[in-house]
C-alpha cells in the first residue's frame, strides 16, 4: 500500500467523518418532515434516516480514497466478510451499490451500458448495473475503488459465480469462491467442514493480499459486533409484531444498508440500538408507520427499488401496511448461529443457512411462521425477474398460503432494478383488486 | 327522484356502459370502441344518458384501465371485483370467471356471496388476450366472425409455437408462405390463446363452473376449446362483454 495515499485517506476520511457527523447533528436538531411527505397516510420519516444517510455517504466517500491506501475487496452480500474486516479491508458490495443506483433511478442507464457491451437482458439487473458501472465509470457515488481481492459466496445465487469471474477478468485480481452446498435439510458436519476449509483458504489469500497476519482476537471481536448488529436488526424488524406496526417494510428496505454493508463495525451496532429505541418510542406513543393501518401484509423477495415511494403511498392510501419481509429478515434471523468464541466454525455454519441456500419448503415455512407471528392478513410475493432463486416456487408458495393458512396472497411481477420489467398500470390494477379483496 | 346506477367499464379496446335501477333491472347497455380521449368519450356518453333518462339521479361507478379518466365517477372499483360481481349476478352461482379482454386476461375465483376469493392476471404480455386474435385478424384481413367460423370449420390445426402476439404474426405469415391452409392456422391461433388462458386457470385453485366474460367470450371456437382443454362445462352470460360494466353498476347500489 502507498503511504502517501494512506495519509491522504486518513486525513480526508477523518475530516469527512467529523463534517458528516456535525451535519447530521444539526439536521437532527432542526428535524422536520419534508413538505411533500404524505403525513395524511404515513408517519413522519424515522429520524434514524439522517444517520443512515451519514453512514452510507461516509462508506462511499471512504471508498473513493481507499484505492492504494488500504486493501479493497468486492464481496457478495452473503459473504463471510468478518475475516476481511478483521484484516483491515475496505469492503465494497456491488449488490448494494446496484440497489442504491436503483433507488436513485440510475440503474436503467447502467443496465443499458452493460447491454450495449453484449451482456444479455436476462442477466440479473444487479449484475448488469455493476458491469455498466465498470464499463462506463458512471456511478451516483462518484467513484468506486478498484478491488485487490474478490470474494464470492454462492449462498445467495449461482449468478454471482459468473458475475465475479467477469470481475476477476476485468480487474485481474485474486478471486476467492466460497462454495456453500445447498441445504435441503439441516447442515451436516461434512458441509460445515467443507465451508470451513474454504474459509481457512480465504484467510491465507486475504493475508497475502493485505500483507497482514489475521489476529484471531480481532476476528472474534468483529464477529461479536456482527452478531450484535444482526440481533439488533432482528429486534428492529420484530417491532413490527406490534399492532399497529411502528415500522413498514419500506423503512426496513432503506435502513438495512448498514447491516448488509457495514457488518462488523461498532457504529453499526450503535446505529441499530438507536433505531430500536426510536421504534420503541413510537410504540409507546402509539405512532404507526401507516396512519390508518387496517390490513397487515408480508412481502416476499427483494424490493422494487425504483418504486419504493409509489408502493408505500399507494398501499398506505388503502390502509395497507406491509409489516415485514422474508428478505429483510434474512439479515437478522441467523444472528443466534454466530459464535464469537468459535469464529471460523460458526461462520462456516452461519453462511450455509441463508434463506436462499435452503429449499423452497423452508421459505414457505418461514412465511407461514411470519404470518402467524406478525398477525398478518395476507402476502405479496414479488416475482422478481432478476432473482430466479428467490422467485422459483412462488406460484406454489402462494397457493399453499391460500389453501393452508386461508390468507390471500398476490404474485406481483416486476424486477428489483430494471424498470422495463415493471408495468405500472398492471401493478395498480393488481394492488387495487387485492386491496378490495382484503376488505371484502 | 328516481335513482339510477351507471357502470362504465373503460377498457383498452371498448367502452362498455350499463344502466340499472335500484331493483337491479338493466335499463340500458352500450358498447363502443375506445377512442384515444377516454375522458371526452365517457363525458359525452354520460351526457347522452342524462338526457335519455332526464329527471333521474345518477350514481356512476367506473372500472377498467380508463377508470381514472371518467371524471364524473362517484366511485372507482377494479375490473376484478366488477367482473366477479357482474358474473355472479348474471349466473347466480359461485364459480370461476375467465375474462378475456382486449389487453388483459384474468381468472377470478368467486365465492358464495360473489366475493373475490382469488385472482390471477396475465403477465406484462399481450399473449392470451383479445389483442392476440385482433393482430392476427388484421394481418389476415379477416373479421372476428370469419376467424371464429374458420376455426370452427377446421378439423385439423397447426401448432403456433410463439406465445408472443407480435412474433405469432410472423409465424403465421411464414405458414401461409408454406401453403398451409388458412383454417388450420386460424384454429391453431385460437388454440394458442386458449392454452395460455388455461395455463393461468391451473395456476390457481379454481372450482367449476367456468364463467366466460369479456369480448372474446362471444367467440364460440374459444368457448369450445376451453371446454376441451379443461373438461369443464362453461357458462357464457347473455352479453359477456358487459359483465364488468354490469358489476360496476351493481357496486353503486
Amino acid at each position: 500500500m502507498d503511504t502517501l495515499k494512506r495519509i491522504k485517506y486518513e486525513v480526508i476520511t477523518k475530516a469527512a467523518k467529523l463534517a458528516l457527523k456535525g451535519n447530521r447533528i444539526l439536521s437532527e436538531r432542526k428535524f422536520k418532515t419534508p413538505k411533500r411527505w404524505r403525513t395524511d397516510i404515513l408517519a413522519p420519516p424515522l429520524k434514524i434516516g439522517l444517520r443512515t444517510k451519514e453512514l452510507v455517504t461516509r462508506h462511499y466517500l471512504e471508498g473513493r480514497y481507499a484505492e492504494g491506501a488500504k486493501p479493497v475487496a468486492w464481496v457478495t452480500s452473503g459473504a463471510p466478510v468478518e475475516i476481511l474486516k478483521a484484516l483491515g479491508f475496505y469492503v465494497l458490495y456491488p449488490e448494494n451499490h446496484a440497489a442504491l443506483c436503483g433507488a436513485r433511478r440510475t440503474a436503467l442507464e447502467l443496465c443499458l451500458e452493460a447491454e450495449k457491451s453484449g451482456y444479455s437482458m436476462d442477466i440479473c439487473s444487479y449484475a448488469r448495473c455493476d458491469f455498466g458501472a465498470l464499463i462506463s465509470g458512471k456511478t451516483p457515488v462518484g467513484k468506486l475503488p478498484k478491488p485487490d481481492l474478490l470474494l464470492c459466496c454462492t449462498n445467495i445465487c449461482q449468478t454471482v459465480l459468473y458475475w465475479y469471474r467477469v470481475l476477476e477478468k476485468h480487474f485481474n485480481v485474486p478471486l476467492v469462491v466460497i462454495d456453500t452446498p445447498f441445504l435441503y435439510r439441516e447442515a451436516e458436519e461434512h458441509h460445515i467442514e467443507y465451508v470451513k476449509n474454504q474459509l481457512d483458504k480465504l484467510v491465507e489469500v486475504a493475508e497475502r493480499v493485505s500483507g497482514k497476519k489475521l489476529k484471531f482476537e480481532r476476528l472474534k471481536e468483529t464477529l461479536r459486533l456482527s452478531k450484535m448488529a444482526a440481533e439488533l436488526w432482528h429486534e428492529v424488524i420484530q417491532t413490527g409484531k406490534n399492532v399497529p406496526s411502528p415500522i413498514s417494510v419500506f423503512d426496513q428496505f432503506i435502513h438495512m444498508a448498514p447491516i448488509v454493508e457495514m457488518r462488523g463495525d461498532a457504529e453499526t451496532v450503535d446505529f441499530y440500538a438507536e433505531m430500536l429505541k426510536e421504534l420503541q418510542e413510537r410504540i409507546e406513543k402509539g405512532v404507526s408507520a401507516v396512519v390508518k393501518e387496517r390490513r397487515r401484509l408480508l412481502w416476499d423477495n427483494l424490493p422494487i427499488w425504483y418504486k419504493l415511494k409509489f408502493l408505500s403511498e399507494f398501499l398506505a392510501e388503502r390502509g395497507i401496511a406491509i409489516v415485514t419481509s422474508t428478505y429483510t429478515n434474512a439479515w437478522g434471523e441467523l444472528a443466534p448461529m454466530m459464535d464469537p468464541q468459535r469464529p471460523i466454525e460458526s461462520m462456516a455454519k452461519t453462511y450455509l443457512y441463508p434463506i436462499l441456500n435452503r429449499g423452497v419448503g423452508h421459505k414457505l415455512k418461514t412465511m407461514k411462521e411470519m404470518i402467524k407471528d406478525y398477525s398478518l392478513n395476507g402476502a405479496i410475493l414479488h416475482s422478481d425477474r432478476s432473482c430466479k432463486p428467490y422467485s422459483v416456487g412462488q406460484i406454489d408458495e402462494r397457493n399453499r398460503l391460500i389453501s393452508e393458512l386461508g390468507v390471500p396472497a398476490l404474485l406481483l411481477e416486476a424486477d428489483h432494478n430494471d424498470p422495463r420489467a415493471y408495468a405500472e398500470e398492471q401493478v395498480r390494477t393488481r394492488l387495487s383488486a387485492f386491496a378490495e379483496m382484503l376488505e371484502s | 327522484m328516481k335513482r339510477l346506477f351507471v357502470g362504465i367499464d373503460a377498457g383498452s379496446t371498448a367502452v362498455k356502459v350499463v344502466v340499472i335501477d335500484s331493483e337491479k333491472r338493466v335499463l340500458y347497455t352500450l358498447i363502443e370502441d375506445t377512442k384515444p380521449f377516454i375522458e371526452e368519450q365517457t363525458g359525452s356518453i354520460l351526457k347522452a344518458i342524462r338526457e335519455k333518462f332526464s329527471g333521474c339521479e345518477f350514481f356512476v361507478t367506473a372500472t377498467g384501465y380508463g377508470a381514472q379518466l371518467v371524471k364524473e365517477a362517484d366511485k372507482r372499483v377494479t375490473e376484478i371485483s366488477c367482473h366477479a360481481r357482474g358474473a355472479f349476478f348474471a349466473t347466480g352461482k359461485k364459480g370461476t370467471v375467465i375474462d378475456i379482454g382486449g389487453q388483459d386476461s384474468k381468472v377470478i375465483v368467486v365465492g358464495n356471496d360473489g366475493q373475490v376469493l382469488d385472482f390471477v392476471m396475465n403477465d406484462k404480455c399481450a399473449a392470451g388476450t383479445g389483442r392476440f386474435l385482433e393482430n392476427i385478424a388484421w394481418r389476415l384481413k379477416l373479421s372476428f366472425k370469419e376467424m371464429e367460423e374458420l376455426a370452427l370449420s377446421s378439423r385439423e390445426e397447426v401448432s403456433i409455437s410463439s406465445t408472443c402476439a407480435v412474433f405469432a404474426e410472423s409465424e403465421v405469415i411464414s405458414m401461409l408462405a408454406k401453403g398451409i391452409e388458412l383454417k388450420k392456422i386460424v384454429k391453431g391461433i385460437h388454440r394458442a390463446l386458449v392454452k395460455r388462458i388455461t395455463a393461468m386457470l391451473y395456476s390457481v385453485s379454481f372450482f367449476p363452473p367456468l364463467i366466460l366474460s369479456g369480448g372474446v367470450a362471444r367467440n364460440r371456437a374459444v368457448q369450445k376449446m376451453i371446454e376441451e382443454e379443461t373438461g369443464e362445462k362453461i357458462i357464457v352470460p347473455e352479453n359477456p362483454q358487459i359483465t364488468g360494466a354490469l358489476g360496476a353498476a351493481l357496486s353503486g347500489l
